[in-house]
């Protein structure tokens, strides 16, 4: 191997410094990531509780999470939230972007307002929110202070539309995120093809609807990729606007796996729960994600 | 490259116009609603929050819930505020940034301009990574850090947001390369620039906004994390959201609520100050790059 | 992975090598009392450790009543970093010493006497298989009910000691205007009233038989039903913005008149002292109507992790501070609670705290002293935490009681 020509030597050596680069990632990501996935599937064929542990207890896991009319709630409730939550923020952030495009006075304050949220941690603007929606002090209060005494807006505590409630929150926080990936998104067209249209007497809704929007589609792939991993990692929100109430009305997915795993101590459960859902997440994610990547090639 | 200059071609009438305005003056309204809760709390004595009226403009105004948040609020056994926790915050979340967001640009810059069979795999198996809920990897984490020396360090916790964070800063940089040219790549190839060089030339000067928004977004989710700074952090490393959450869920006591929203603002100050001074940047680098194919 | 826990050689060699940090004399507390006056109190233990040179490094992490310093806890250990001494609750220190994770105290607490002073009931959370595993610092009882005085008196309305009673008192106060219960709709505290409630109706045999032998027949029975159809009666006693609501707002509901009792356990005095209120004068405290022989408790205390085989002689120094009657006294008042030991002086307590530990060593004496179910001092967390479930569920109008007492059966037959 030491008679191999300098230069050729050369060519080897960059051919694999690439990969050499990208290998501690992979390491990482292969450790980390999907060695702890396969860990946690194992942990759910085991009697693990207060710690992991060992005893092999076959679907005995899944037979007790399907018979959990909690875990039933969480996913009905993952649903509602996940197909509200990213088909408004992608509503509201499409919109938004498109107006503010409109040669808009102020874009330079009406932006950081639309993206404040997003900065802020909601440990402590969960009880803003709390505070806000309550009834007792919060907007029908004030509405009723000022004189419109049939106002009524109790979402909050009615555990059939408590779960709107936070899908408002999170559209809060994310809404103006996805606002601005539209609207980078709308600033890279380039104006020479609008003009071409304009001059074939294209109505505003038909440029839109027809060049514009379809030219946005690699915004909405990462739209989509954030909202909806954003969507499945939601527990924050609920722990402090909710608590998961009124009763167990808005628990999710995230909260179940978080509660069985370390409040209640059934760790094999927690973990078979989690299974599932890394096992939905893939049906969803995988197809589109291959979709997406292959045709860019 | 001015902003205002990339505006959209289409021509609206007047009364479209005034709409627009309309709604979007609503809208910001409605991005400020909870901001104005936090923010009037803050500045009134917690009788008058306790006595009903959490809505209204404070009848007395004091600064003091933002002194007492700051530095000499309860956190633990000692009042000290939550001002020695923002340094911890600090040198957790620079190194954790800085690390994540040159790997995330080594990543792109590979997976676009040295692709080799089965790269989109990886990709693929990168961004799906980014799904992985945090609750899972809390306890074989816990084991590994400590199999590696690192538990209670926070060497340790920027690990873990590293670990965490690559699958994005890999996304950004990757659609950003994607569409840079590949003919000056190879150009520099045939004059014998090597790996390094290349990269360090001619892709990283022009790196700047999807920089931004790399560094954006990590900043802003590793100084919001709760979990992980919870977990991971010892006695003397803990971040500021530890901090911050001892003083708003102390079980049993009084709720100083004013203190509790300015300490919230205080914590978010950093990340605030990010949006509102590099927002102009943020758009632009998600235009430059991000979200194009 | 298969090692973890297995081989405590690697566990104590990763303790050692992590703790190169805190200096070797110190101890590192994991605790979540980070309100105002209980970290004051635990100031005092602080500066007594530190005037035997002892120092104390603080690791604070509040939320969820411990559920979040629990979660920590786990990462700890896991990454064999485990702290000198963790404040705990109830079942979690059993399972963290049948896991073997905690020192043996049995020598301090042989030397002063900690069996002859500390209830059994309490010994039951403290000992695992006849060792002491943790220093025990108070007891919170939870079978209280809290009543401003001004708005009973003005109603006609003297101390209930009967359901009906009570249940007359509430009607009064419901015709008054007055909201009658003031409530925080959380799991945790729908609970804590329904301990009471499900005592009230069951008596301590049958308190016993459902939340701490989880005996089926029980959890079944008519009586349950009663007791969930007693909540129905609270449940439509409180205002319509209950949920969600913590329990300090619900107790100030109190202090400001809105309402008229509270159901909370001694915690709850802290609220009505730090607003000026005079026990016996501006409130009163009082047992949940039948159950004034009883008191269901829980304690805080200090588990002691194993530091490698001996209990450390600076856990040793503090769990002794920790059962000092000077520390038991001064802690306990700011507290709310009361001493875990029987035998400290009640000089400098209220009335309620007089009163409260009067209670606690008569119950004591009498058998009647049993854990809190919706506190973790009856059944470990899986099965609390389905409890939990079944009667929030109830509470807010998604089971009738039937219903109710047949998924409070099965839902702790799926946690056992």
């Amino acid at each position: 191997m030491a008679h191999t020509a300098n230069s050729d030597f050369k060519t080897r050596l960059q051919n694999w410094i690439p990969k050499l680069v990208l290998s501690p990632s992979v390491a990482m990501m292969l450790v980390f990531v999907y060695g702890f996935i396969l860990f946690s599937v194992y942990l759910s064929f085991t009697d693990s509780r207060l710690l992991p542990s060992y005893g092999w207890v076959g679907l005995e896991n899944y037979s007790k999470l399907w018979r959990l009319s909690h875990w039933e709630i969480s996913l009905k409730n993952m649903g509602i939230f996940a197909a509200l939550y990213i088909a408004i923020c992608t509503s509201i952030g499409l919109g938004l972007a498109i107006f503010l495009d409109q040669k808009i006075r102020g874009e330079g304050l009406l932006r950081p307002i639309y993206l404040y949220p997003m900065a802020l941690s909601f440990i402590v603007t969960g009880t803003a929110w709390k505070w806000f929606l309550d009834p007792g002090i919060g907007l029908e209060n004030v509405m009723h202070t000022w004189g419109w005494e049939s106002f009524e807006f109790r979402w909050i505590k009615d555990r059939n539309f408590a779960i709107y409630t936070v899908v408002l929150a999170a559209v809060w926080q994310t809404s103006g995120f996805v606002m601005a990936m539209f609207l980078a998104g709308l600033r890279g067209i380039d104006n020479e093809i609008l003009k071409a249209a304009q001059m074939d007497g294209a109505s505003n809704w038909n440029l839109y609807r027809r060049i514009i929007i379809p030219q946005l589609r690699p915004a909405f792939l990462s739209a989509f990729v954030i909202l909806s991993h954003l969507a499945i990692k939601t527990f924050d929100l609920v722990i402090a606007l909710t608590g998961g109430g009124p009763g167990r009305a808005t628990e999710l997915p995230a909260t179940f796996m978080y509660s069985y795993t370390f409040t209640r101590n059934q760790m094999g459960i927690g973990a078979a729960s989690a299974t599932i859902m890394l096992m939905t997440i893939a049906a969803i994610m995988i197809p589109y994600l291959y979709s997406e990547l292959r045709e860019k090639r | 490259m001015s902003v205002a200059s990339q505006d959209t071609a289409i021509r609206t009438g007047r009364i479209t116009r005034t709409l627009i305005y309309v709604v979007l003056i609503l809208f910001a309204l409605f991005y400020m609603l909870p901001l104005y809760v936090m923010v009037v709390n803050s500045v009134k004595p917690l009788s008058e929050i306790t006595g009903g009226g959490m809505m209204n403009l404070p009848r007395e105004f004091t600064l003091d819930p933002w002194f007492k948040a700051w530095s000499s609020a309860q956190i633990g056994v000692e009042p000290t505020g939550l001002a020695p926790y923002f340094w911890n915050s600090i040198k957790m979340v620079v190194p954790a940034v800085a690390i994540s967001t040159v790997l995330g640009a080594l990543n792109g810059y590979v997976l676009t301009k040295w692709r080799f069979k089965y790269d989109t795999i990886l990709f693929g198996l990168m961004l799906f990574a980014c799904f992985i809920p945090f609750q899972i990897v809390l306890i074989p984490m816990a084991r590994m850090l400590g199999l590696m020396g690192l538990a209670g360090t926070t060497w340790g916790l920027a690990l873990v947001h590293v670990v965490y964070g690559i699958g994005f800063t890999t996304l950004y940089f990757r659609n950003y390369y994607a569409v840079f040219p590949t003919e000056l790549i190879r150009a520099a190839q045939i004059d014998g620039a090597g790996f390094f060089q290349i990269f360090w030339r001619i892709l990283l000067p022009s790196s700047g906004p999807i920089a931004v928004v790399s560094i954006i977004w990590q900043f802003t989710n590793i100084w919001n994390d709760f979990l992980f700074g919870a977990s991971f952090a010892g006695a003397d490393s803990q971040p500021m959201t530890v901090a911050l959450n001892n003083l708003v869920q102390a079980s049993h006591g009084v709720k100083e609520y004013n203190v509790h929203f300015a300490g919230a603002i205080l914590a978010a100050m950093p990340t605030l100050l990010v949006y509102i001074v590099a927002g102009r940047y943020f758009v632009r680098g998600l235009m430059a790059g991000s979200v194009k194919g | 992975m298969r090692a973890i826990l297995k081989s405590k050689a690697t566990v104590v060699a990763a303790v050692m090598a992590s703790t190169t940090m805190v200096a070797a004399e110190d101890v590192e507390v994991l605790h979540w009392w980070t309100s105002g006056g209980e970290a004051a109190a635990l100031n005092v233990l602080k500066q007594d450790l530190e005037g035997q040179g002892i120092g104390w490094t603080d690791m604070p992490v509040a939320g969820g009543g411990g559920e979040q310093a629990m979660t920590v806890l786990r990462a700890r250990v896991t990454g064999g970093n485990a702290p000198t001494a963790v404040q705990g609750l109830g079942f979690d220190i059993l399972d963290w010493g049948n896991q073997g994770s905690l020192a043996n105290l049995n020598d301090v607490a042989a030397k002063e006497g900690w069996d002859d002073v500390v209830p059994d009931a309490l010994k039951a959370f403290a000992k695992v298989d006849g060792k002491w595993v943790s220093a025990p610092v108070n007891v919170h009882s939870t079978n209280w009910v809290w009543a401003n005085k001004a708005v009973l008196d003005a109603n006609g309305i003297a101390v209930p000691t009967t359901w009906d009673e009570f249940t007359a008192a509430l009607d009064t106060l419901k015709s008054a205007g007055v909201t009658p219960i003031a409530h925080g709709g959380q799991a945790w505290q729908d609970a804590t009233v329904f301990d009471a409630v499900a005592m009230s109706v069951l008596g301590p045999d049958g308190y016993k038989a459902a939340f701490i032998d989880l005996d089926e027949g029980t959890l079944g029975s008519e009586g349950m039903k009663e007791a969930f159809d007693r909540m129905a009666v609270i449940r439509a006693n409180v205002d319509d913005n209950f949920s969600g609501r913590d329990w300090n707002l619900a107790t100030a509901m109190v202090i400001n008149g809105e309402a008229g009792f509270q159901m909370m356990g001694d915690w709850a005095k802290g609220e009505f002292l730090n607003a000026d209120k005079v026990p016996g004068e501006d409130f009163l405290c009082f047992r949940f109507p039948g159950t004034a022989e009883q008191v269901t408790f829980n304690a805080d205390q200090f588990m002691m992790f194993d530091q490698g085989g001996a209990v450390s002689a600076e856990q040793a120094a503090l769990a002794s501070a920790i059962l000092s009657p000077s520390f038991q006294s001064a802690f306990n008042v700011v507290k709310g609670s009361v001493p875990a030991r029987t035998d400290v002086s009640d000089a400098d307590f209220d009335d309620c705290g007089k009163q409260g530990m009067k209670d606690l060593a008569a119950a004591a004496a009498s058998g009647n002293l049993f854990g809190s179910m919706a506190h973790g001092h009856a059944a470990p967390a899986s099965v609390k935490n389905a409890i939990y479930d079944v009667v929030t569920a109830h509470f807010n109008g998604e089971y009738d009681s039937e219903t109710a007492v047949a998924e409070l059966v099965d839902a702790v037959s799926i946690a056992k």
